[in-house]
């Protein structure tokens, strides 16, 4: 039992860890243009949008048990399955993050969910089909439906609003931005912290703590609510520059259109029953606002690299959770390898990005974005490839090669803008 | 496999609408406002124009407490 009991622990704060880089790189979809276009000082705007994650945490009492609900089949999920899922969407929020590409963290918790299944219970416990009408469609449709109501509300909003004074503009503008990223900060607590409460409530009734379909108890309520808000508070600059300002350039109009389109899209999809993600539609709606100015511009050589990240996020955060799964069904010393290989990877992105800091002071300056384009890919394909060293080796050769792996794997990253500059 | 269109449909219906409809309202109500500053500061005013913006306004705030209700429930 005392077995048990430890790897539901690490489950747990693992759990936290990874809402705390949910809140972390979700901040951006919130509040990168408020920031960007001036509307609140930076630091201002995350504190803003950390209090909305945790009222809205505690807002809504329903569980969001959806998370793992038809993808995988929920029998045969053991606590190590569900790490291993964790510890693949954590490297892949991180990498993300390192970067500063926006991408979803409920995709990169759904591959790495798929892959520890799959490398756990063989391929048929994924249903292939609801992963293209959960993951695929959503990711295809929520940038589009929110661009196309961005655009059309920018051009709608200079077109009739050419002839208000500047300081009315400026005022109204602002308060109408802080409202509508209020409103996607708040449905992103509700969302993503129920998440993770979920989570944590199905490893517990997974390691036999709870009984199966209980309620989260309050201190994963509580402890999960504060995680997200930290997370939000400490504040992903990285992704709120590209986001904010490295996407195309904003103007108060325009933040407000963008704004006002996620919120719209982000709550009709929640209350019709065609999720989408909140990452891919705050994306989608600052590139419509971008083109809805006459003469704006959406940067396609970041918009690409975003999509490519958007596309490797399901697959890599799968392939990390499978070679996670597979190490760990070693015992004992496969999970220990496996917390050895997160601290390790965390604290060398961590490092990595130490190189080059990006935080409140220099958040709207334009990021150098040309340069660091052969730092997303590599990044992202040393990201995949690790994983399958990781399965193919054994017990004793893998914590190992799993650390080589990755430290290098991610230096291109920082190397690259150097070389460039 | 089953995509539900009509769900997806609607989102973008109701996602289009609502944005264009808050923001040419939210746009209507700076234009009232505006219309009044300008009226006030050369000694008139602007009745109407205050009354109309104050209402757009009005709809907007209602727009976000549903919005609040719907992330509640």
């Amino acid at each position: 039992m005392e077995h048990i009991t430890l790897l539901l622990g690490i489950v747990i704060i693992t759990a936290l860890v990874f809402d705390f880089t949910n809140g972390f790189h979700d901040t951006a979809n919130a509040m990168a243009t408020t920031i960007s276009t001036g509307a609140l000082k930076p630091k201002t705007a995350v504190a803003m949008s950390a209090v909305l994650n945790l009222v809205g945490a505690f807002m809504s009492v329903e569980v969001a048990k959806t998370i793992s609900k038809g993808l995988v089949n929920e029998e045969g999920i053991q606590p190590e399955v569900i790490f291993a899922a964790l510890v693949g969407a954590i490297l892949w929020n991180l990498v993300t993050w390192l970067v500063g590409l926006p991408s979803s963290s409920s995709h990169a918790l759904m591959g790495g969910l798929i892959g520890a299944a799959v490398a756990s219970a063989g391929l048929g416990a994924v249903n292939g089909s609801v992963v293209v009408t959960k993951v695929l469609i959503p990711a295809v449709a929520a940038p589009i439906v929110a661009g196309v109501a961005a655009m059309l509300a920018a051009r709608l909003t200079y077109k009739l609003g050419g002839k208000v004074g500047g300081k009315t503009s400026t005022k109204g503008y602002r308060a109408g931005q802080i409202a509508s990223a209020g409103l996607v900060s708040l449905a992103h607590g509700t969302n993503d912290a129920q998440k993770t409460m979920g989570i944590i409530t199905l490893a517990l009734v997974a390691g036999g703590a709870l009984e199966s379909g209980a309620n989260p108890p309050v201190w994963v309520i509580v402890s999960a609510g504060m995680a997200i808000a930290t997370g939000t508070y400490l504040g992903g600059w990285r992704i709120i520059r590209t986001m904010g300002s490295g996407l195309t350039d904003l103007q108060p109009q325009q933040g407000f259109a963008a704004q006002t389109s996620a919120a719209s899209v982000i709550l009709a999809s929640s209350s019709l029953g065609f999720s989408l993600s909140t990452t891919h539609a705050c994306s989608g709606a600052v590139m419509g606002a971008g083109l809805g100015r006459k003469g704006g511009v959406v940067r396609w050589s970041t918009a690409t690299r975003m999509f490519i990240a958007w596309g490797l996020t399901l697959p890599a955060a799968a392939l990390v959770g499978a070679g996670a799964e597979m190490v760990m069904r070693t015992g004992n010393i496969g999970v220990a390898a496996v917390v050895v290989f997160l601290v390790a990877s965390c604290a060398a992105i961590w490092f990595i990005s130490r190189r080059q800091v990006v935080d409140h002071h220099n958040v709207t300056e334009p990021a150098p974005a040309a340069a660091e384009a052969p730092g997303v890919v590599t990044t992202a394909m040393a990201a995949v490839t690790v994983p399958p060293i990781a399965a193919a080796g054994t017990t004793a050769a893998v914590t190992d090669e799993d650390l080589k792996a990755t430290i290098p794997a991610a230096a291109p990253a920082p190397a690259a803008p150097a070389a460039a500059v | 496999m089953k995509i539900d269109w009509a769900a997806l449909g609607s989102v973008f219906g109701v996602s289009l609408s609502a944005t264009v409809a808050l923001v040419a309202l939210f746009t209507l109500g700076l234009v009232g406002l505006s219309k009044h500053e300008t009226a006030t500061e050369q000694g008139g005013t602007a009745t109407v124009a205050r009354g109309g913006a104050y209402a757009c306004f009005a709809l907007c705030g209602l727009a976000v407490v549903y919005a609040i209700y719907l992330i509640v429930s």
